[in-house]
């Protein structure tokens, strides 16, 4: 069910050098040698829009686009995460002022003429955003476009994962592989959000802690969670993940 | 041998026929979305074929198959159960892109043994799958399971494939007409609705106390009783403004829409 590119994708990251270059960082040199653009970047995104955080940048017209996007308050990336699909601008000169009045003028001045966002969500927990551009227009190919696709869903792991380590200073959990696929694992976050009343995004995240916290796999947990036989809640030892935070 | 289903006349079998056929050529809507789509085609199967699940699984862009729809939880585990052992008659029929079935038990385990016993635990005797194909390219397929040894009659197997035709039609047409939004944008949009989907179940599941299949059937009935996409309901479970008593409500007005009464 796992894509081999992503997981291959994540390895290689996962061996990169050291604390010195950040794991975004990583990623977005990676996704910038194996696609024919001129820039990546990564922005954290919310429900209500952009965070304003940039995750990272491969330079500073990438940089000075992802902060425009979020001061216009339009843009592929802010569409992109909206809807929850892939906004593929191929050619900006003729549709980026209609479609964006704002942001259209200012990419164009910046010398960017094809912009491609795709949105990091796992179902309806949006996380970021992953824009590439490119200073000539035209299409991705079919083979450019998988290998983009597969370059978001190791994003939104790399992001994850990182929400993984700000949250719960002890867990240490290990940049394995991508999001795993399995319907129980959803149908658990969604069971957790109403146990302990609180997003998708943080039963998700208290899902995977628990997981790393017992040294069992997420999917294990959540196949418990959805049998019943294990129940998330504040008060109660064992199962929940405030105990094992502090 | 007696057909289950055909307690009604003739006429409101082919009237549904009909109804399902411009259901599935329906894609140049403005909101297509493509999940919706085949749990359509999923349900009508069972609905109008001799069959008591269906699955569909398509292919990514790189080829692999992917679980999109089923008609019951137990199509979408044996689904997953042939992907993950990478033996059985749906992975059979999109290498070959042509329809695969077996007379009986036997010859099935001959061919799939674990599968087929897989199959025989959740209660199901006989799994047959149609290709989802337009000339040389398959695209997926679509997969019918009966708690009844056999194969599927002539005339069912006919109006199977035809369905599974013109969704593939429509759905390799949707692509070209999207000239932007790649089949492979796509599918990844739609895996995001079906993981959407399961965490709405999840909620449903949680605050009702019903299985995990129950939430899911509740969820499918309140949307067909209203006209409303699938992931259209589970977005606004997640986002509260579904409560139990609505969904339930909702429900009642349409009895007779449970595909597994």
């Amino acid at each position: 069910m796992r894509d081999p590119r992503v997981v291959e994708i994540l390895s290689v990251l996962a061996l990169g050098p050291g604390e010195q270059v950040t794991l975004p960082d990583r990623l977005c040199a990676a996704c910038l040698s194996a696609l024919p653009v001129t820039g990546v970047g990564v922005a954290l995104m919310t429900v209500d829009g952009p965070s304003g955080v940039v995750l990272a940048v491969t330079d500073a017209r990438a940089r000075q686009l992802e902060e425009l996007q979020f001061a216009l308050g339009e843009g592929p990336c802010v569409e992109a995460s909206g809807s929850g699909r892939p906004v593929l601008e191929v050619d900006l000169l003729v549709a980026g002022p209609v479609r964006w009045p704002r942001f259209g003028a200012a990419v164009l001045d910046a010398g960017v003429h094809a912009v491609f966002a795709f949105p990091l969500r796992v179902g309806a927990i949006r996380v970021g955003v992953l824009d590439l551009y490119r200073d000539t227009p035209g299409q991705l190919t079919a083979v450019e476009l998988a290998e983009a696709l597969a370059f978001a869903d190791a994003a939104t792991e790399v992001i994850l994962h990182l929400q993984d380590h700000d949250g719960h200073d002890g867990a240490r959990s290990a940049l394995t592989g991508p999001i795993d696929s399995r319907a129980e694992v959803h149908q658990a976050t969604g069971m957790i959000t109403i146990q302990l009343g609180v997003s998708l995004a943080e039963a998700l995240l208290r899902l995977r802690a628990h997981a790393y916290a017992t040294g069992r796999t997420v999917s294990a947990i959540a196949a418990d969670v959805v049998s019943r036989r294990l129940h998330f809640d504040d008060s109660e030892s064992g199962t929940t993940n405030r105990q094992d935070r502090r | 041998m007696t057909r289950q289903k055909d307690n009604g006349t003739m006429t409101s079998r082919e009237q549904l026929l009909a109804t399902t056929f411009v259901e599935l050529a329906d894609t140049l809507v403005a909101d297509f979305d493509v999940i919706d789509f085949l749990h359509t085609l999923a349900t009508r199967s069972v609905e109008l074929l001799d069959v008591d699940a269906a699955g569909i699984m398509l292919a990514d862009q790189r080829g692999g198959l992917r679980v999109m729809a089923s008609s019951a939880e137990e199509a979408r585990l044996l689904e997953l159960y042939e992907l993950q052992n990478n033996e059985g008659p749906c992975l059979d029929c999109f290498r070959s892109g042509r329809p695969v079935a077996r007379d009986d038990v036997p010859t099935m385990r001959a061919s799939w043994p674990a599968f087929t016993q897989e199959l025989q635990l959740l209660g199901f005797h006989s799994a047959q799958a149609l290709p989802m194909r337009l000339r040389t390219e398959t695209i997926g397929a679509l997969n019918l399971f009966r708690t009844r040894p056999g194969r599927l009659s002539e005339v069912d197997l006919k109006i199977g494939q035809a369905m599974a035709d013109v969704a593939t039609v429509g759905l390799i047409q949707e692509r070209a007409i999207a000239a932007s939004e790649l089949l492979a944008t796509q599918l990844q949009t739609a895996l995001h609705s079906r993981i959407q989907l399961e965490q709405a179940k999840g909620i449903l599941a949680q605050r009702t106390g019903l299985p995990m299949d129950q939430a899911f059937q509740l969820m499918r009935d309140y949307a067909r009783s209203r006209g409303r996409r699938l992931s259209d309901v589970a977005a606004q479970i997640i986002d509260g403004l579904l409560d139990d008593e609505m969904l339930r409500n909702g429900r009642r007005t349409r009895p007779d829409t449970s595909p597994r009464a």
